[in-house]
């Protein structure tokens, strides 16, 4: 692709470098640990699922019942257990819902349990791998029936059977990504609720049988609307690999997924949130799932014009520990989004600057772009306006993944109707504009060539002094959104495990193979 | 003097209304429209517009002209603040003053609730649309505890720093969850003999004075509230206590 925006190919490669010197440390420390939501997220691979009476998953069952056996890695002891019971998988997740202590079996014969556990890894691979061709046979075969960008909607009942109409509607309308809100506390639960759900504020638990039940919904949409329909969740939070390994199993398409949005908005621990997401990053780029990342979350705190290096630099980051992860450019939905203040003399030369430069920074990812929100006022009239000109942006710099904005925002979760008015003004524009990207060129030293570049300055200084203190001690330090996180607080803490030398996890060593990961 | 809405003529009572009604589109759709907006009251009614939204639900907008009238005479506002709001710098100016020490304020957003916008857009430095957060006001000692603060937390918070004023901020409304922790809140306070300690106020997008005070609150905040009628009410209340002492 041109540069429209004469950026420097050298400033770009050295953020990328230090990106990497900065993501490096960090990978050493991952590689050394686990966690209560890694080895779940494992177990769940392997087959386990189910609650006791007190609605206590399986999974969480298990990993409190092991207590310091955990560094051995989870998987040793529910493989063990399967062979010294006889029973199957499910016979097995029954046992343990109603109580059998598993901890304490005696431990059988090494290569029969790895012979057993290869046996589970195989049907976890044989699955995720149906879905991921299920998932590129449909798009193929309705090729050129997705709009680009993708517009992507919310859903947010509480209910999942009510989501189902709402979702269902809008994939009607012409949205090609439904995205169910998770309720507002979940982030902060350490287990993923099981069954169906009908209850929650600001959205819906994501659970495996809720995953289900709205996929089902949508692949009807798929084949009457004879269009792909993504389905999006939020692998963060304190259970962000089990989420993944959900999604993986029930062809979810997107995860919600960030390396250090958990650390910074929800005050979750660094080591915690940086074990975590590795290893769902891991399952998300074996399944196929492309991730979206939170940068617009630094926009909503901070000003879009002042910090909008904070945004570059974060992408950077994002994208680092996501090849770290193996997960390729093409599914590394990177966040940003149309957040200044529209009185602002010029805003929107400045927002299509910085939606330009990200495109051409990241040119293979499918940027996921965000509506404003901070400024929309309850003016409903005036936000229609503010959110044509954010759906012009998004079509004229080719962004990947369009989060729409509502005319509604800051009044209510949509309404159907706010949806529908959504979805009609952003094909209104992209089909007026659909080819006018091809027919821009921009101004030499003009306000936006300017602009970009010295967003990408900022960036590389930035990144520059993060490099020199290190990424925890910047966060310790308050150099991310202006949020000091100091590395031994926040949630989930308790959780992070040292791996013992005898450290066993099939599935990981399994998706590192597959995707020529090392070690 | 009695009012009514303004289209393009004095006393038209032109008004103009959106929904959706769960049946297809269609003559039949439209006409239920328009009998529901002239069941509302509206005369000389009229469907723009309508489009299907989905399977059995339809999309209308609607005109229609209206007899009912205010006098605008009798109307009470229930604002927090009056029509006197301190600028920053006045309100530091007037702390100075009357109060002589630095006023304590705490906020947070409470319960399961996650969005800090709220109480970012009243305490942040930077503020919201070109107006200060308490932060930047130099006679106010100002702490920003986040989201998914619990009550208690809040509580014990504020009478470490011996704050004169809290401020909650709720967002999420859905199903009426702020109420809940709203007068969970309160009552706590008042369990533990703390209520008149505090000014405490409670703002989000959703909330009214009228709602607040009702729940036993001082003061509540609405849209269009910015730092400057927060810190008026408080700055005016805590001279109000000095005064009663």
């Amino acid at each position: 692709m041109e540069s429209k925006l004469a950026l420097s190919e050298k400033r770009i490669e050295r953020a990328r470098e230090l990106a990497k010197r900065i993501v490096s440390p960090v990978q050493d420390f991952i590689a050394e640990h686990t966690t209560v939501t890694v080895e779940r997220a494992t177990l769940r691979l392997a087959g386990a699922d189910g609650a006791d009476v007190d609605g206590v998953p399986v999974p969480n069952l298990i990993v409190d019942q092991l207590k310091s056996k955990l560094e051995n890695g989870a998987v040793t002891y529910y493989v063990n257990a399967l062979l010294k019971t006889g029973e199957s998988v499910d016979g097995l997740n029954r046992k343990i819902a109603e109580g059998m202590k598993i901890a304490d079996l005696p431990l059988g014969d090494k290569m029969a349990i790895d012979r057993k556990a290869q046996e589970l890894v195989r049907s976890f691979s044989v699955r995720v791998k149906r879905n991921r061709a299920h998932r590129e046979a449909k798009l193929k075969q309705f090729e050129g029936r997705n709009t680009s960008p993708l517009l992507y909607v919310i859903v947010a009942t509480g209910n999942i059977h009510e989501d189902v109409k709402q979702a269902q509607a809008a994939a009607g309308q012409g949205a090609d990504v439904i995205a169910v809100i998770r309720t507002t506390a979940q982030s902060l639960l350490d287990y993923v609720p099981y069954g169906a759900t009908i209850e929650g504020f600001g959205g819906t638990y994501a659970t495996q049988e809720n995953f289900r039940i709205m996929r089902a919904a949508l692949d009807e949409v798929v084949e009457r609307e004879q269009r792909y329909i993504y389905l999006t969740n939020y692998a963060s939070g304190l259970c962000m690999p089990e989420i993944a390994a959900m999604g993986a199993l029930e062809r979810l398409d997107m995860m919600l997924n960030d390396s250090m949005y958990g650390i910074l908005f929800r005050d979750i621990n660094m080591y915690r949130t940086f074990v975590d997401q590795k290893f769902s990053r891991m399952i998300n780029a074996f399944a196929g799932v492309i991730i979206n990342t939170g940068e617009d979350n630094y926009l909503t705190t901070s000003d879009a014009v002042e910090k909008a290096y904070t945004v570059l630099a974060s992408q950077f980051l994002n994208e680092r520990f996501a090849f770290e992860a193996g997960l390729p450019a093409k599914l590394m939905g990177l966040g940003h989004a149309f957040e200044m203040n529209p009185t602002l003399k010029n805003g929107f030369l400045f927002e299509l600057a910085q939606a330009q430069m990200a495109r051409e920074i990241f040119p293979e990812a499918p940027l996921k772009y965000m509506p404003p929100t901070k400024f929309m006022t309850g003016d409903i009239f005036k936000g229609q306006v503010q959110d044509a000109l954010f759906n012009f942006v998004s079509k004229v710099t080719n962004q990947g993944i369009h989060l729409l904005g509502m005319l509604t925002e800051a009044i209510h979760t949509p309404f159907m109707m706010d949806r529908s008015i959504a979805l009609e003004n952003a094909k209104y524009v992209f089909n007026n504009i659909e080819d006018l990207a091809g027919e821009i060129e921009f101004k030499k030293d003009g306000l936006i060539v300017r602009r970009a570049q010295q967003v990408l300055e900022e960036t590389v200084a930035f990144m520059e002094t993060v490099d020199k203190v290190g990424l925890m001690p910047a966060i310790e330090q308050g150099q991310f959104a202006d949020i000091k996180r100091p590395r031994d607080m926040g949630k989930g803490l308790d959780g992070l495990v040292k791996k013992g030398p005898e450290y066993y996890n099939p599935f990981e060593s399994y998706l590192k193979n597959e995707l020529g990961l090392e070690g | 003097m009695i009012i009514r809405p303004y289209g393009d003529t004095l006393d038209d009572g032109a008004v103009q209304l959106s929904f959706t009604l769960p049946v297809p589109d269609g003559p039949k759709g439209r006409e239920a429209a328009r009998l529901f907006v002239e069941k509302l009251g509206f005369k000389h009614t009229e469907i723009t517009h309508s489009h299907a939204l989905a399977e059995g639900f339809s999309f209308y907008v609607a005109y229609g002209k209206t007899e009912t009238s205010i006098d605008f005479d009798t109307v009470r506002i229930k604002e927090a603040t009056g029509d006197k709001v301190y600028s920053m710098d006045e309100a530091c100016e007037v702390i100075k003053e009357k109060i002589g020490r630095k006023v304590v304020v705490v906020g947070a957003c409470t319960g399961f609730d996650a969005h800090t916008v709220g109480i970012d857009a009243i305490m942040n430095m930077k503020g919201y649309n070109h107006h200060y957060g308490l932060e930047r006001y130099s006679e106010i000692e100002a702490y920003n505890l986040g989201a998914q603060v619990p009550n208690e937390k809040l509580i014990d918070y504020a009478v470490k720093v011996k704050a004169d004023a809290i401020l909650i901020s709720q967002i999420v409304t859905q199903k009426d969850v702020h109420i809940q922790n709203l007068v969970e809140f309160i009552e706590l306070l008042q369990a533990k003999g703390l209520r008149e300690k505090f000014i405490v106020c409670v703002g989000g997008s959703r909330i009214g004075n009228q709602l607040a005070v009702e729940l036993g609150y001082d003061g509540g905040f609405g849209k269009g509230t910015y730092a400057d009628h927060v810190a008026t009410f408080i700055v005016d209340r805590v001279i109000e206590q000095k005064v009663a002492r």
